[in-house]
């Protein structure tokens, strides 16, 4: 087999795979759909029932400040459905049925990486829209808000690799349960819903460093989030950290799950 | 390229799992199984049986020995050894959403068929496993047997010429585990060679045209069901007593025709026995003058419960 065949039957497979994930939204458009709609649900929430006693940095409303908190943690909660996709293949036996066909093996890995993406597309397009329903607006042009969805997209891609091992470690759907509740204390040591300046200080540190924080700080400041200023070094340096942390991630994340893929045969 | 002789062909392979206790896993593993024939692998619960399996199907490398299923190396020529065989785990490895034609065409495509051809194959199947009246809808709606029946039309989609069947009924209901069998009697009688691995014996006499017997990771046994039935000596009679105060008498008197020992199992008396005829009779009329009266007389050939109890007692008479 030449590598240039090699190569097309892994686009091939990994189009087999990701065609298998979108039937899934088509034969369980409610699961799927519930997925997308949460992250607006807790944006109507934390925007609507906290967001008035909530003081935030910048001129604008809680609403201007929450929005791209909420487009990270939309992102952070993809981790659950790739973890969830990856550790129900593995229990069930599809992971060793494709492991004993004659397909790429990379295409696994890769159709999963591509549906997840596709996933978080959809989803952030809905937060988006959610948001201009609510009088939410970028400030600084087309350029930066695609560079802002490039960084959320990034954060993404860094936690897809961090799904993969967790869901090739977990051993069962059941553990998902336990990431599910974890995601939260996560989510909420982070900027995405108060400003860090108010926490302890320790902990404060903590959250700014979340790289969810960091890719919200960056996003805030892409999209001119009105009167908002960056205080401690992370923040004034959060867009290309913006970039550095999930790197750092895959180059952490995607060597152990590809380990531990290839484990399975060991 | 030439028919390899044996299409399953695995030398002294030995597996150990870092952190199982020692004892599980491959110990000097061998089997040699010809073309078109079903081999049954035939062993306890953590004698190495998926392990086996695992391995054949290149989804688990051996530490040490030959392994080649279909002419090819698994280690070395994996991608070769997975054109050629189909692998029906313990669980129905199936896609619980998608519909059980969405199923088949996927896999199909993973086989690298076309997307008409996958299509026309996956309709092929559905019909061939009488899925086709559920062929759109989500599998997760299946029954245990249909999803085993949707899990076997997954493995045939390029009609591998080595089929591996790690306990295919294990938990379906007597109806579910007799469609299952008789798909596999189909495949196996078109000439597929298969490899079955089961916990029930009786599972591997229907299927079986030879039977390996698999304990602590290598084989203790190998022959037809008639071989090792005839391993544990001749023929049975089984006396059935209303009174089980009657069995040691039943016992001693059995004794004096027996071939073996008889053993007792509650009311009933095994009796190993050489010549089949005269030892009925005999026992009967010692049966009669003694004054018990047996409930039941039946004379059979030994079951592979018998033989697989007595390969394991000689074993542990070893250690």
């Amino acid at each position: 087999m030449t590598a240039l065949s090699t190569l097309g039957w892994a686009f091939a497979d990994t189009w087999t795979i990701t065609r298998r994930d979108l039937s899934h939204w088509a034969l369980r458009p409610g699961t799927v759909a519930i997925g997308w709609v949460f992250p607006v649900m807790i944006v109507l929430m934390f925007g609507g029932l906290f967001g008035g006693a909530i003081e935030v940095p910048g001129a604008g409303g809680y609403f201007d400040f929450l929005m791209p908190g909420m487009f990270a943690l939309t992102m952070f909660f993809g981790l659950e459905n790739t973890m969830m996709a990856v550790t129900t293949d593995a229990s069930k036996g599809v992971t060793d049925r494709f492991r004993s066909m004659p397909m790429s093996p990379l295409a696994v890995v890769a159709g999963r990486c591509v549906a997840d993406m596709l996933n978080s597309v959809v989803g952030l397009a809905i937060m988006v829209g959610a948001g201009f329903a609510l009088g939410w607006r970028w400030h600084e042009g087309y350029g930066s808000a695609l560079a802002a969805f490039g960084l959320l997209f990034l954060l993404r891609f860094a936690l897809l690799w961090v799904g993969i091992l967790m869901g090739l470690a977990a051993g069962g759907p059941e553990a998902v349960a336990a990431v599910q509740i974890l995601v939260w204390p996560v989510g909420f040591l982070s900027s995405v819903f108060v400003d860090p300046a108010t926490m302890p200080s320790w902990l404060g540190a903590i959250a700014e460093w979340n790289p969810l924080s960091v890719t919200a700080a960056a996003v805030r400041d892409l999209f001119g989030t009105p009167g908002f200023e960056a205080g401690s070094w992370i923040t004034r340096n959060a867009t290309p950290m913006a970039v550095v942390w999930p790197l750092l991630l895959v180059a952490v994340f995607l060597p152990l799950a590809v380990r531990k893929y290839r484990n399975l045969g060991r | 390229m030439g028919q390899p002789e044996f299409t399953i062909d695995a030398e002294d392979v030995r597996k150990r799992y870092p952190k199982a206790p020692e004892g599980t896993g491959l110990n000097g593993f061998d089997l040699r199984v010809r073309a078109g024939s079903v081999r049954g692998l035939l062993g306890p619960n953590g004698a190495g049986k998926t392990t086996a399996v695992r391995i054949l199907a290149t989804l688990l490398d051996a530490d040490a020995g030959r392994v080649s299923v279909a002419g090819f190396d698994v280690r070395t020529q994996a991608r070769q050894v997975r054109q050629r065989i189909g692998l029906v785990g313990q669980y129905a490895a199936v896609d619980e959403v998608l519909t059980g034609r969405q199923n088949l065409v996927m896999f199909g495509r993973l086989n690298h068929l076309p997307g008409p051809v996958a299509r026309r194959r996956a309709d092929e199947l559905l019909e061939r496993f009488s899925l086709t009246d559920s062929a759109t809808r989500s599998a997760s709606t299946y029954s245990g047997g249909m999803r085993r029946r949707l899990d076997l039309a997954a493995s045939l989609i390029v009609a591998p010429s080595v089929l591996l069947v790690d306990e295919p009924t294990t938990g379906l209901d007597p109806a579910a585990r007799a469609e299952v069998w008789e798909a596999i009697r189909e495949l196996a009688d078109s000439g597929t060679t298969v490899l079955l691995t089961t916990q029930y014996l009786e599972e591997a006499d229907r299927l079986a045209d030879r039977i390996s017997m698999l304990s602590a990771g290598r084989i203790v046994a190998e022959g037809s069901p008639d071989e090792l039935k005839a391993t544990v000596g001749g023929d049975r009679i089984d006396v059935v007593l209303s009174r089980e105060a009657d069995v040691d008498v039943t016992k001693v008197l059995a004794a004096r025709f027996a071939s073996g020992e008889p053993y007792a199992e509650g009311n009933r008396v095994s009796v190993p026995v050489g010549e089949r005829t005269r030892a009925l009779v005999e026992l009967v009329s010692a049966l009669n003058e003694a004054g018990v009266e047996p409930e039941d007389i039946t004379l059979r050939r030994p079951t592979l419960d018998e033989v697989f109890l007595k390969l394991t007692k000689e074993k542990e008479l070893v250690r």
